[in-house]
């Protein structure tokens, strides 16, 4: 069973997201979606000032068997995107809410992290999907 | 439920990730496809390839019948256990499979060929072998395991025990060697594989499949999925059907001329005159390996641009764990040179044309 930490939320398309002290979000992808993937060979991470639409393209995650899009959980300015992962991308396999993270987002509404979903309603989509 | 070949629960007991393969339940990896590529490279794995065909050619006339049938000739073939790879081609050249053939004995030949093509192989020699009288016996009674990596022989010697060592352990390369083995039984033990390592890919009867694959992981011979076969085999340079070539491909564009015996000219092998023909006009397009400069990873079906004109597309791509870049093979016009560009959602990234293996026994070969 993969990790699913209780203080993110999530989308169904894999995406975690954490809320920062300053008011951005930080955006990866789950254990179980790395856990997919397979060992990840390359991350194509947006540059910073980029602006995205909630579901838009924002990075790409590759890994020896497929590619894989990452989607913009919310609207908003990407602030910093994670340099370590071009040399070492597997980082995300091994620490994929934590030094995996890929970018961070200034999220036009401010209030667009509380309507995420929670990490019990993810733990059910992915038993779901499971099943 | 696909098939499931008799190592199935030993897969799963042994965490493999399974995936439908033609029909098949197979391994693709154990959780980590490098860690498997890597460990063939520099130690030893194992690989259940049990659902490949296993097919024996007995008969006066066997030796006949494949020099009609093959593009390969068998004749190449002066020692008892010698095993060549070759094409099996269609009337227009078209490569129907490709294959191992391995010279048992005058009247007696093993031959592998691939799962997917199963059907349509056994079809068509056995229409093939009607008038040379051959007995064609699919041998599904055998489970195959290929055991692959620097030490890997050493380590199928210890699991095998020094009975079954001694009589197999001076088989050369591209040799087959059948043996009595007193566990299990008739074994046949070929010095071949599909990764560009050393190694042996061992044919068993099923009933014993488990224990021998438990006896290897007792020597830690690791075990490897399909995946790390894949990226294995592309980097040592050899094609994989389906993917590089197929029906309407012939071993001229498949990178597999080299497969074809024209002497001597009086051999008449099915797709002979197709594939003179196309010797005497040229090919249009061609099979070559690339070596991605910039950063990404090549995949099957990307487009090719040579001098700004599309002209091809990768047929088998891939990260290389060994090389460090992605690499692939394309087909592509004949007219490329030394650079193209490869088109990866939406940017063209430089590639560069190389002859492959991209790596073999350990090394990189860029």
């Amino acid at each position: 069973m993969s990790e699913i930490p209780q203080d993110l939320r999530y989308t169904k398309t894999h995406e975690w997201i954490m809320k920062n002290d300053e008011g951005t979000l930080t955006v990866g992808i789950t254990d179980h979606a790395q856990g997919l993937l397979g060992d990840l060979v390359f991350i194509e991470a947006p540059e910073e000032g980029t602006t995205f639409q909630e579901g838009d393209d924002s990075a790409v995650v590759e890994s020896v068997k497929a590619a894989s899009d990452v989607y913009a959980p919310v609207d908003g300015e990407v602030t910093a995107s994670n340099e370590a992962l071009e040399d070492t991308p597997e980082i995300i396999n091994n620490d994929p809410f934590g030094d995996g993270w890929i970018y961070k987002i200034k999220p036009e509404d401010s209030g667009a992290f509380d309507a995420l979903m929670d990490a019990e309603a993810y733990k059910e989509l992915i038993e779901s999907a499971d099943e | 439920m696909g098939k499931r070949t008799p190592l199935y629960d030993m897969h799963i007991s042994q965490g493999a990730k399974m995936v439908d393969f033609g029909g098949w339940d197979m391994p693709i990896n154990y959780g980590s496809q490098i860690k498997e590529h890597n460990i063939v490279r520099s130690d030893a794995g194992m690989f259940d390839v049990s659902h490949m065909t296993v097919v024996d050619l007995t008969g006066d006339k066997v030796r006949d019948f494949l020099r009609y049938l093959l593009a390969n000739n068998v004749d190449r073939l002066k020692n008892e256990g010698k095993a060549l790879y070759s094409c099996m081609l269609n009337e227009k050249g078209g490569v129907i499979d490709d294959l191992i053939v391995y010279y048992v004995k005058d009247t007696f030949f093993r031959m592998v060929v691939n799962s997917s093509t199963r059907e349509k192989d056994l079809a068509w020699i056995n229409k093939q072998a009607e008038s040379f009288a051959v007995t064609v016996t699919v041998r599904d009674d055998l489970t195959m395991i290929a055991v692959q990596g620097p030490n890997a022989r050493e380590k199928a010697h210890l699991a095998l025990g020094a009975d079954t060592a001694a009589q197999i352990k001076n088989t050369a390369v591209f040799f087959i060697k059948f043996v009595n083995d007193s566990n299990m039984g008739e074994i046949a033990v070929a010095r071949t594989g599909y990764t560009g390592e050393d190694g042996y890919e061992i044919m068993l009867p099923k009933e014993h499949a488990s224990t021998f694959w438990a006896k290897l992981a007792e020597q830690e011979v690791v075990p490897c999925g399909l995946g790390a076969r894949d990226t294995l085999r592309l980097e040592a340079g050899m094609n994989l059907y389906g993917s590089d070539m197929d029906e309407t491909i012939t071993p001229l564009e498949a990178a597999l001329t080299w497969t074809v015996a024209w002497e001597p000219a009086d051999r008449n092998f099915i797709g002979r005159a197709a594939l003179e023909q196309q010797r005497e006009q040229g090919v249009a397009t061609k099979l070559v390996g690339l070596v991605l400069e910039d950063k990404g990873v090549l995949r099957n079906h990307q487009k090719i641009f040579i001098d700004g004109l599309e002209g091809g597309e990768i047929t088998s791509g891939s990260f290389s764990p060994t090389v460090g870049k992605a690499i692939a093979f394309a087909r592509v016009t004949s007219n490329i040179a030394n650079t193209c560009k490869v088109e990866i959602r939406g940017k063209q990234l430089a590639a560069v044309v190389v002859k492959p293996p991209f790596a073999r026994n350990g090394k990189s070969c860029i």
